[in-house]
């Protein structure tokens, strides 16, 4: 295994919600990111962040990490969820708030 | 052959869908990064077909994104899919 190869597994399987993508929460750098950036937000869990743009190792290795070829990738509890599409279909659809409910991942409430 | 007549002719052929929309989004981003919104670099597929029936959402993606692998590595800086099976409720 490659060193950034490493580093990715350590760090979604050391975090319970970890998402890789184009800039940061505070200034995403890609609508699709940032539309992840705000529903996560919105349902009130909290992650980790991590800037591909910061290291084109990085950039290329999550790419093959989960053999997906696009930025943002979601990751709870150590398991690929999906990108901007299917976190979006998800949260439409409640099952992104049931899916950290039962992966036993704290939401705020935000009622 | 345009990258919007490329990607509707491999979908069409590999999936045989029951209904089918490749969109060319560049338009809505020009001005961002380098894009003019001339260009063919944003598409949206919206795709309805049997094979992914039975397919958890990361499958399909995976399904379409490996059919595509060749258009993304061309240069498609965004391809969002929305795929269905027949039968499930669309937003289109």
């Amino acid at each position: 295994m490659s060193a950034i190869n490493d580093f990715i597994d350590n760090e979604v399987k050391t975090n319970d919600v970890v998402l890789f993508m184009k800039g940061t929460p505070q200034f995403p750098q890609c609508g699709f990111s940032g539309q992840v950036v705000q529903i996560l937000d919105y349902v009130g869990v909290d992650y980790k962040g991590i800037n591909v743009l910061a290291d084109a190792d990085l950039r290329q290795g999550i790419k093959d990490y989960s053999n997906w070829p696009t930025i943002p990738q979601l990751y709870v509890k150590g398991e690929f969820v999906g990108g901007c599409d299917i976190i979006r279909e998800m949260f439409q659809n409640q099952e992104l708030q049931s899916h950290f409910a039962d992966k036993g991942v704290a939401v705020r409430s935000n009622a | 052959m345009s990258m919007e007549e490329t990607i509707e002719r491999k979908l069409r052929d590999a999936f045989q869908p029951e209904r089918l929309a490749v969109i060319n989004e560049s338009h809505l981003h020009a001005g961002h990064r380098e894009f003019d919104g001339t260009g063919e670099t944003h598409f949206r597929v919206r795709i309805v077909a049997p094979a992914f029936a039975g397919k958890s959402r990361i499958e399909r993606h995976r399904a379409l994104n490996e059919l595509l692998a060749p258009e993304i590595e061309a240069g498609i800086h965004a391809l969002a899919l929305e795929p269905a099976a027949p039968g499930e409720t669309t937003r289109w």
